[in-house]
């Protein structure tokens, strides 16, 4: 780096950088036009909902959905979250987020404790047929779940786990696994391997080894594979309607229930207000980790 | 690595196999052993529970002649073909703006992935709120005074699926913006310089060149989106509710009603053997180029 540095003054004589461009030219003007159009359109929906949650039902009937309130209500915001309806239950939208809060804690922790040990095994530890498994586990990740519902059903049954908790906390190890696996393989594979062996020649174990030196090591990719999972859990909503009972609804589904439920006058400002609430989770997420996020789903993402 | 060369010792290793358990469980028994077990079971006449009671083609034949199916194929189709090329489109053109070294670009960034991060059941009941003919839209056009201005996408049986397909693009671009950007920031800083000593225009460089060294990149992209739009089920369900009448059914809504609503479960096990053929018509030829290709290309 130094040297380069010294060097390259000597090899381009004469002014460094790039010519200075006129700020205001066509190009820019197309270029962060176009963008900020682009941006506004994204952003819109979210405005409209925050917009909508804090007017009164009158001010919707007369208004426009993207007129700013008039007067600031609080109120559809207290109604999603404590009193709107789901058939008989009327304890609104807390008792779906506690459900999804525990059922995405423990979701996250066992998926991410299982998948990171498995994928330091196919990293580290290679054994025969491995691969195979690893196949069909990233093959597995592209079959569409509606063919593997019911044989669950069947094993959740078995279990005794069928329209518990639990029982979804396994589902969502399994959907998860195949994404989760090749980011730890993935990166354990891109760890120096003289670490490994040098452990080893130390005398360290398969957990040794694990705990001592894979997992102090990577907590970049916990962090990665947390974000990843937390989004996905929060925001499922297949997986909680077909595996749970009523009384333990997730929030999606129990959003989509008061939403869409057919029966009463419908109050926009309060579905609008609890829509904003089940977003919040994975919103909140998103803006904190800002491009861990990026990171995390492109590596879901990459071929299998 | 460390144990090749002694494949047959069973107990080698053990710790390792012990931990992959989980994975070979969730290989072996769920995706293998579930997927074979629907499509067994599809051939049987299962009503409410499963049962051994084979009956060949029978669901299969009731399957496509049933008009709810031949919707939900169409619809599947329709929203398939836009959803690819817009995604694709937008997502690229998006990505190249965000290439033309700008500032801000982070802002930009997470304004427009912001959407991928909520679920489609949001997503589903922002847009149902926005297209909503009597307050939406549509309801403020007219308020300006254009009194026989119509855009009702989600009342509309003809162009319902468009309604959804504004909502999953505004949910899905960002993502694969992300994607593509990647894939752009990977190509080589010198083709660019090279077509501009040629003389070549931008927007000639993007089409004839860069596109074309991306193609890796655009066929995981195509392969993503394929098989996110196989599993449109959520956002059907929140915006519209496969209404109106049964204008916006797709299959995975078929699967789940015949086999947790209408307990018949035979139905339920042909509708999934069916998409999941659907899914390996394009599985197999991409993992054929990824992976067997290599002695063609």
């Amino acid at each position: 780096m130094t040297d380069a540095a010294i060097v390259s003054p000597r090899l381009e004589p004469g002014p460094r950088g790039q010519k200075p461009r006129r700020k205001l030219s066509r190009r820019n003007i197309f270029l962060y036009g176009t963008l900020i159009v682009v941006a506004v359109y994204y952003l819109l929906p979210l405005y409209v909902m925050v917009v909508t949650s804090l007017k009164g039902m009158p001010e919707i009937r007369l208004g426009n959905i993207f007129a700013p309130p008039v007067e600031i209500t609080f109120e559809p915001w207290v109604k999603a979250w404590a009193t709107a309806c789901t058939g008989l239950n009327c304890d609104g939208l807390s008792r779906g987020f506690w459900n999804s809060v525990q059922i995405t804690v423990p979701s996250v922790m066992v998926s991410i404790a299982i998948a990171s040990i498995n994928g330091y095994a196919l990293a580290n530890w290679r054994f025969k047929g491995a691969d195979v498994f690893f196949t069909i586990l990233i093959f597995g990740a592209f079959i569409p779940y509606q063919v593997m519902l019911y044989p669950i059903v069947i094993l959740l049954r078995e279990m005794g786990l069928y329209g518990s908790l639990w029982g979804l906390v396994v589902v969502h190890t399994i959907f998860g696994m195949p994404i989760l696996t090749l980011l730890f393989r993935n990166y354990f594979t891109s760890l120096p391997e003289e670490l490994f062996k040098a452990a080893r020649v130390d005398g360290a174990g398969f957990w040794g080894i694990f705990f001592k030196i894979m997992l102090p090591m990577s907590l970049p990719i916990f962090v990665v594979a947390i974000i990843l999972q937390v989004t996905g859990i929060w925001n499922d909503f297949l997986f909680g309607v077909v595996y749970t009972k009523p009384d333990i609804y997730p929030m999606t589904v129990q959003l989509n229930n008061i939403v869409n439920s057919v029966q009463g006058v419908k109050e926009y400002n309060v579905n609008m207000a609890a829509t904003i609430l089940t977003g919040l989770v994975p919103l909140i997420v998103y803006f904190i980790s800002g491009k861990l996020f990026v990171r995390g789903i492109a590596a879901g993402a990459v071929k299998g | 690595m460390t144990t090749r060369g002694r494949p047959n010792r069973l107990f080698y290793n053990l710790s390792a196999k012990i931990a992959a358990l989980p994975m070979m469980f969730t290989a072996l028994v769920v995706f293998l052993g579930g997927t074979v077990w629907t499509v067994v079971y599809s051939f049987t006449n299962s009503k409410l529970l499963p049962r051994e009671n084979f009956v060949g083609l029978d669901q299969y034949e009731r399957l496509w002649s049933t008009s709810r199916w031949i919707i939900s194929i169409e619809n599947l189709m329709i929203y398939g073909v836009f959803s690819l090329i817009f995604s694709l489109v937008i997502g690229f053109s998006l990505a190249a703006l965000l290439d033309q070294k700008i500032r801000y670009e982070d802002t930009f960034r997470t304004i427009l992935l912001y959407p991928f991060a909520l679920s489609f059941i949001v997503t589903g009941l922002v847009w149902q709120w926005i297209l909503n003919p009597q307050f939406g839209i549509q309801g403020i056009v007219r308020g300006w005074g254009w009194e026989s201005f119509t855009f009702d996408p989600l009342y509309n049986p003809d162009i319902v699926m468009f309604g959804l397909l504004i909502a999953g693009l505004w949910q899905g671009t960002g993502f694969i913006m992300c994607l593509m950007l990647a894939g752009l920031r990977g190509i080589d800083e010198d083709i660019w310089k090279a077509a501009r000593v040629d003389g070549i225009p931008m927007w000639k460089t993007y089409l004839l060149i860069i596109i074309p060294m991306m193609r890796p990149v655009f066929i995981t992209t195509l392969v993503i989106i394929a098989a996110g739009i196989v599993k449109l089920y959520d956002l059907v369900v929140a915006q519209t509710s496969g209404g109106p009448g049964n204008a916006s059914e797709v299959p995975a809504k078929y699967v789940y009603d015949y086999m947790f609503q209408a307990q018949n479960l035979g139905q339920g096990f042909a509708a999934s053997t069916m998409m999941l053929l659907t899914v390996l018509i394009v599985l197999i030829p991409w993992a054929y180029l990824e992976f067997g290709g290599k002695k063609h290309d």
